[in-house]
């Protein structure tokens, strides 16, 4: 069986393309050749900056020929009819045979396809996948109508098998495919001639070209951490660093240089992110002192001198740099300690949105909501406002103007130059967290208090002004903001009442007299669509940890919904009582009872709520009953007061059998009205309190 | 620190030997050395041998240096490395040649960078240029980590798809002539031979020039007026456009592409310079940004309704 080795060699393609293309292109040419009933055994992807490669082995040498059998028009139908199913299965009136069917004579054409040789099959799929390839962004180039990521320069397409290689015959747009390729751009230009994927792997590295990015990034690492071990010290690891490194080299040399002296005073978050934004260096941290003393940079070939000049040029680089990034600092901390509030006012130049004014006005908005929002979550106001005012000062800075990247990081430091307090300075950098579902949760009160006025102001924001996240589309992380504040509140158990008076109506009032538009009744439906809002949010973040949704919902049908800490409790203690038996079965008992009272009070016309009285029973089991409801009553509501839903479950649990043996032995609507209306109340009772601890009617059974 | 090319043969020993090199080099490759062209430009792209001449069908090559002006980037000549004024140089051919990137890297040899002893990386970088309604891909050249060159497919100019594409090179001539030259502070790099009687660096030709446009750029630069010539720039190219395309006196087609860009750059410059004094809000940035590439737009219209551009009479 035949092997087939693809190349698609380029200009430079963006390292974070290469892996995604790679995986295209196997994806793109294996589905085109199975589809076409060309089977195989494997497939590999490869990349390099300049090349993506396929190897697919074990192919058939030809696909199977085909039968298949279509059924036509009734034998009388429109000429019309006839003639475009003779079109569709491309065959002659004659090669027709007639059918008895349920409904008469029927046409049947039967269509045989033979199998075709393997050459021409991977040539159209190979075309076909060239032309439609899914880059994220694509070029023309010179005088063509082609497009690929930067200008595509050859085709290399062989399919080997005992026998020997052929190329398979291919052109795109002038480009004829071919079984050569190209080694490394400096240390092996020459044309390389090959004949399988093993001779091309083996070809390729003696013209100084690593094919796959694994090993150059393997090699890379290993050659990195070996070089600071030698040291002493250790490379800072850092994945996507290594992935895009290994994007930008065909033959990874690892070189390893200095830090001038003077720099090694900038936090060490300064001196990564600029040597990894602009150069691309890896840092090498002193285990010792924790502090950045070294980089190391992966050049892309050998020279005479190992590398000498390229590490000087480098360095050079670095120095000017890094001589900028100590500039920043330096001025920046000259501002801090002499005025650090000179940067928020700054701001008042920047818009947050123009229909929510400057940063400045909102920054003041948060400063308010955070010191509602302290004494719910443990902090000092005043700090909570003098945090809220300080957090976002250091986006006037010049160290975060040149990196975004270090926000509330820089803020932190900067606070700390100014002498503000502790909790101050951490919560500049805390503030913005959660990011994601998997960033950390701030603890600090102060750093809570913040975190959750600036996601609140931003949420009340755009609900007041009508630009909540719609579909696919949340341009402003609005769904980001809201996870964000579940976490710090459910994460922190904090409890709050999120429509209330310590978040959405101060967070509104601020934002409507900044937005001067909505109306009082506008305010509580804002409110509520954003309370429903967060109660979605909600269910998606509980549903991960495996709350069902109609369990949330027989919670959030509960008093005290915007409570989410008091949500989450019950809802878990629900979620977990119903996966007993017990649950299980008093669910059914309370469903049985439920249906049983509503059919009655319909028939009836009365609400049967109160009244049920031991001296009417008949039964045992209906005394029983009473007794176990009385039992419990005692229990489930002290329980309930302290919010002990566990406990308050457990007391429901106890009402499971004597349920089960009533309904198994007592007649509900009984003869005499006085029995049928006591135990209609008893039943009413079982109700009553079940829907005290959560409303079970909104539960699946 | 010593040049890292010093131990190196055929290096240029001045910034204007480094430029006569490429000068000789594009040439020698087939292109049309011309001139800068003689207005304030924020970069060698405004020159109308690349914005216009990448319109439309016709076959073109060009090299030039091109004084750039960037107001905010003044340092009073004391930064090593950032100026107001500086020179980029500037090679565009349309359609872009197969072998365009080798012949890039022939004109860093042609000016002193050994090939064996460096490392040179094309690095992804996407080019757009929101005054001109322009964007192209390519990546910036490493050479040793130090950024030397822009190297740009352009795809789209003032609003109109590139067909064919031409290929655009940027060299930041004073840093690649540092670099070169292994000098750290630009004002101390020699201008002409260091062994020349009158022997001139850098600094003996722009310091002063530095300080001056730093200061006029940053405070003095009279706002108002600024802002009218902004303003009758740009009601002079749109009046300009608006003219019949057949002049009444020569009876001939006369579409006054060039004239009109001529005020579309003067635009552009007038809003970096109010730009440099701090007058433009974050907010009113973007509708300047909008306004000056509406003008390059109208002239890119106009320029592929010219000779030129392609067009040809029925």
């Amino acid at each position: 069986m035949p092997d087939l080795l693809i190349e698609l060699f380029s200009e430079e393609i963006p390292a974070r393309m290469q892996t995604r293309a790679a995986a295209d292109l196997k994806k793109l040419v294996t589905d085109g050749l199975v589809e076409a009933g060309l089977t195989y055994a494997s497939a590999g992807a490869f990349s390099t900056p300049r090349r993506l490669a396929l190897s697919v082995e074990g192919l058939l040498a030809e696909s199977p020929d085909t039968v298949e059998e279509r059924k036509g028009p009734k034998v009388g139908a429109p000429e019309k009819a006839l003639e475009g199913f003779l079109r569709g299965a491309g065959v002659s009136k004659d090669d027709l045979e007639i059918r008895d069917d349920k409904k008469g004579q029927v046409y049947y054409a039967t269509i045989k396809k033979p199998g075709r040789p393997a050459a021409e099959i991977i040539a159209e799929v190979l075309e076909a996948t060239i032309r439609k390839f899914p880059w994220p962004k694509s070029m023309r180039w010179g005088a063509g109508s082609l497009k690929w990521v930067r200008p595509l320069h050859s085709i290399l397409c062989v399919l080997s098998d005992e026998a020997g290689a052929t190329v398979v015959p291919l052109e795109v747009d002038g480009i004829a495919a071919g079984d050569e390729t190209r080694g490394h751009r400096f240390m092996a230009p020459d044309a390389i001639k090959v004949t399988s994927f093993d001779d091309y792997v083996v070809k390729l590295k003696a013209a100084k070209v690593v094919l796959s990015a694994e090993e150059r990034a393997e090699h890379i690492w290993a050659d990195a951490t070996n070089a600071a071990f030698a040291q002493g010290l250790e490379v800072v690891e850092d994945k996507g660093l290594l992935a895009e490194v290994a994007g930008l080299v065909e033959w990874p040399v690892v070189l390893m240089g200095d830090i001038a002296e003077d720099f090694l005073e900038l936090p060490p978050e300064v001196l990564q992110t600029s040597m990894k934004e602009h150069q691309k260096f890896f840092s090498v941290r002193d285990p010792k002192s924790g502090g950045i003393v070294k980089f190391v940079t992966v050049a892309n070939r050998e020279t005479a001198d190992n590398g000498a000049t390229i590490l000087a040029g480098n360095q050079k680089v670095l120095f000017a740099r890094l001589s900028d990034a100590k500039f920043f600092w330096e001025n920046d901390l000259r501002v801090a300690k002499s005025d650090i509030s000179q940067w928020t006012k700054a701001l008042e130049n920047v818009t947050f949105h123009n229909k929510l004014g400057s940063q400045t006005a909102r920054i003041e908005r948060i400063a308010q909501l955070a010191r509602e929002i302290a004494p719910v979550v443990g902090a000092d106001a005043d700090q909570a406002e003098q945090a809220a005012r300080v957090a976002k000062a250091d986006l006037s800075s010049e160290m975060v103007y040149e990196f975004p990247e270090l926000q509330g990081l820089m803020g932190r430091y900067y606070a700390e130059a100014a002498g503000l307090p502790k909790a101050v300075a951490a919560a500049c950098e805390a503030h913005y967290s959660p990011l994601g579902p998997s960033d950390t949760v701030p603890t600090e009160p102060v750093s809570v208090a913040v975190a959750m006025a600036d996601k609140l102001d931003t949420l009340t924001g755009f609900w007041a002004i009508d630009e909540k996240p719609t579909g696919s589309k949340d341009p402003f992380a609005l769904r980001r903001a809201a996870l964000g504040v579940i976490r710090l509140v459910l994460e922190n158990d904090v409890r709050i009442n999120l429509a209330g008076a310590n978040a959405f109506e101060p967070a509104f009032a601020a934002v409507n007299a900044a937005v001067a538009e909505a109306s009082e009744q506008e305010v509580s439906e804002v409110n509520a669509n954003l309370l429903s809002f967060f109660h979605d949010r909600l269910k998606t973040y509980l549903k991960d940890q495996g709350i069902r949704f109609d369990v949330i919902d027989a919670c959030l049908a509960m008093p005290g919904n915007d409570d989410l800490s008091l949500l989450v409790k019950r809802a878990t203690a629900l979620s977990d009582f119903l996966k007993t038996d017990d649950g299980e079965n008093l669910l059914q008992g309370f469903k049985r009872a439920a249906n049983i009272l509503a059919q009655a009070e319909e028939k009836d016309g009365v609400e049967y709520s109160y009244g049920a009285d031991v001296k009417y029973a008949e039964t045992d089991e209906e005394r029983a009953l009473f007794a176990a409801l009385d039992a419990a009553e005692k229990d489930i509501a002290p329980a309930m007061e302290k919010e002990d839903f566990v406990a308050a479950m457990g007391a429901m649990a106890s009402l499971r059998a004597p349920i089960d043996a009533f309904f198994e032995a007592v007649q509900v609507n009984a003869d005499s009205q006085v029995v049928r209306r006591n135990r209609l109340n008893l039943l009413s009772r079982i109700r009553t309190l079940c829907l005290s601890v959560a409303d079970l009617s909104k539960v699946e059974s | 620190m010593t040049s890292v090319l010093s131990q190196e043969r055929n290096t240029p020993r001045s910034f204007q030997e480094i430029i006569l090199r490429l000068q000789a080099y594009w040439a020698e490759k087939g292109c049309a050395v011309m001139q800068p062209y003689d207005m304030e430009v924020g970069a060698g792209t405004f020159h109308p041998a690349t914005t216009l001449r990448s319109l439309g069908s016709k076959a073109w090559a060009a090299a030039y240096v091109q004084p750039s002006r960037r107001p905010t980037d003044g340092r009073y000549g004391e930064n090593p490395n950032r100026l107001q004024h500086y020179y980029q140089y500037q090679v565009l051919i349309k359609p872009s040649p197969p072998e365009l990137q080798e012949l890039y890297l022939g004109s860093l040899e042609a000016i002193g960078i050994n090939m064996d002893m460096h490392d040179i990386r094309f690095v992804e970088d996407d080019w757009e240029s929101p005054t001109l309604g322009a964007w192209g891909l390519g990546w910036e050249v490493w050479c040793d980590g130090m950024e030397v060159s822009q190297f740009t497919y352009f795809q789209q100019v003032g609003g109109h798809d590139c067909q064919p594409v031409s290929g655009e090179l940027t060299y930041g001539l004073e840093r690649l002539a540092m670099y070169v030259l292994g000098v750290d502070h630009v004002m101390d790099m020699p201008y002409n031979d260091p062994d020349a009687p009158i022997a001139l660096t850098y600094g003996d030709v722009f310091r002063q020039t530095e300080q001056e446009y730093s200061r006029w750029n940053f405070d003095v630069a009279n706002t108002d007026n600024l802002l009218q010539h902004f303003l009758d720039a740009e009601a002079e190219c749109k009046a300009i456009l608006e003219q019949e395309a057949v002049d009444p006196k020569t009876g001939k087609r006369i579409i006054m592409a060039h004239p009109a860009y001529d005020q579309a750059i003067k635009a552009s410059h007038l809003f970096n310079l109010l730009d440099a004094r701090g007058v433009i809000s974050v907010t009113e940035r973007q509708a300047y940004i909008g306004r000056v590439r509406a003008l390059s737009k109208a002239c890119a219209d106009a320029f592929v309704q010219t000779e030129a551009g392609g067009w040809a009479a029925e």
